[in-house]
């Protein structure tokens, strides 16, 4: 590790051309595959590979291969520039600023940190003993554990390149406001007997080593080249698969079938107990979900089946079985499937 | 010597394990590795942010994987 070097003590030196050097040429290279994305997989698929536009096997391959270069390419780019913001925060730092804050406020801020700390979900155990165990309250440290999987970088991305920016703000406001909301109503309830009682009793001993400190920005360029591959490597399953039957939904589903099908009542409650148990993440679900709406399934229910896969996850829930009875974390399940019901008829209605 | 390895059981705790056993062989140290998987143990270390290493009773690295020769640095430190 070197020392911290957080701006260059000579101005344009030979160290920073090599350090920007690459990141410069990373981003046109980036920025051309984007821009040359569709129309060269039209001349790939129409003129070179002679499949008639409009048919359903050519539309259905074009739309394959486009989409899956496109979220590559934007999952590249978003998590490579989220890492590096992230890389000055960190639990530890979120810890502190959490401290002693009350139910209310403290919601508010743990949804908004949630959002901006790095945080990996096999973390999520040692961090509610962390965050509790510190004097964190329950419910503060919930919504924190609520917005983190929910508003993350990958589902924002790929909300953002496949529908948007504004559907992705509204996305990004109502998981805050479901995060702050849950945590909230969670406290409220007084649930401390169904933590197991060993949260409490831990001691924290031994100086806080906060990672988020000491860096230099190579450290922060390279970590973000390791989170890039990192992720990458664990969605791509996912993204296929998910492309995949988004692709044969686009060519094959009828026209309008949702929308004359799955307009009732009944969608957005379908929806949450289908997206619940099942285990994917934002990659696999929403290539899914884009086709889906395409075919006229509406928007809340499209939202909140996707807000239930991400946020409510079974192996999440099995890891925090260690620190929660089966009682809160039953409680825990309804009141946030309940805030995505809400928001899910909320859309339906208004959008 | 002692080094502990704290870490839930995920793909990067086994990453930094793997560094530092290299570390501690291109070393030659003798020294008894050893893995601490319970939260509770994990956190009481001050530690929330997994992988962290633990060398002699002091956290030294928590929440990255680092590669073996910054192990090797680390170790050579003490």
């Amino acid at each position: 590790m070197s020392a911290p070097t957080l701006a260059p003590t000579t101005p344009p030196s030979r160290a920073a051309l090599r350090r920007w050097g690459p990141v410069a040429v990373a981003a046109v290279v980036w920025w051309s595959l984007y821009h040359w994305n569709r129309p060269f997989w039209d001349w790939v698929m129409f003129d070179v590979v002679g499949l008639t536009e409009g048919s359903r096997l050519g539309d259905s391959l074009h739309f394959f291969f486009y989409d899956v270069t496109k979220i590559s390419l934007l999952l590249t780019g978003v998590i490579y520039l989220v890492t590096i913001l992230r890389s000055f925060m960190s639990v530890e730092r979120t810890r502190a600023l959490l401290g002693g804050r009350r139910q209310g406020f403290g919601n508010v801020a743990a949804s908004g940190l949630g959002v901006v700390t790095p945080f990996c979900s096999c973390s999520a155990v040692p961090v509610f003993i962390g965050f509790v165990a510190a004097g964190v309250p329950l419910g503060v440290t919930l919504s924190f554990l609520i917005a983190s999987p929910m508003i993350n970088e990958v589902a924002i991305v790929l909300l953002f390149g496949l529908f948007g920016w504004k559907i992705t703000a509204l996305y990004i406001g109502f998981g805050l406001v479901i995060a702050t909301v849950a945590g909230m109503v969670l406290g409220k309830l007084n649930l401390e007997r169904w933590v197991e009682p060993f949260v409490f009793e831990t001691k924290l001993r031994g100086k806080v080593i906060d990672p988020s400190a000491g860096l230099s920005w190579d450290d922060r360029l390279q970590m973000a080249r390791e989170e890039v591959v990192a992720i990458l490597r664990k969605v791509w399953p996912y993204l296929l698969v998910g492309i995949g039957i988004g692709a044969a939904i686009h060519g094959w589903a009828p026209q309008d079938w949702f929308a004359t099908h799955a307009t009732g009542w009944w969608g957005v409650p379908l929806a949450v107990v289908i997206g619940v148990p099942l285990y994917s993440n934002a990659a696999g679900v929403l290539p899914l979900v884009e086709a889906l709406h395409d075919k006229g399934l509406p928007m809340g229910t499209v939202l909140a089946f996707m807000m239930s896969v991400v946020a409510l996850s079974m192996p999440e829930m099995i890891l925090l079985r260690r620190v929660l009875k089966p009682q809160l974390i039953a409680t825990y399940v309804g009141v946030v499937a309940s805030g995505i019901l809400l928001t899910g008829f909320l859309f339906n209605a208004i959008l | 010597m002692n080094i502990k390895i704290l870490g839930t059981g995920c793909v990067k705790c086994n990453h930094l394990e793997a560094a530092t056993r290299t570390a501690v062989n291109e070393l030659g140290l003798d020294v008894e590795i050893e893995k601490v998987t319970d939260p509770a143990e994990i956190v009481s270390w001050g530690v929330m942010s997994t992988p962290a290493l633990v060398i002699d009773d002091e956290v030294v690295m928590s929440g990255k994987v680092p590669s073996s020769d910054d192990v090797k640095r680390l170790l050579a430190a003490r």
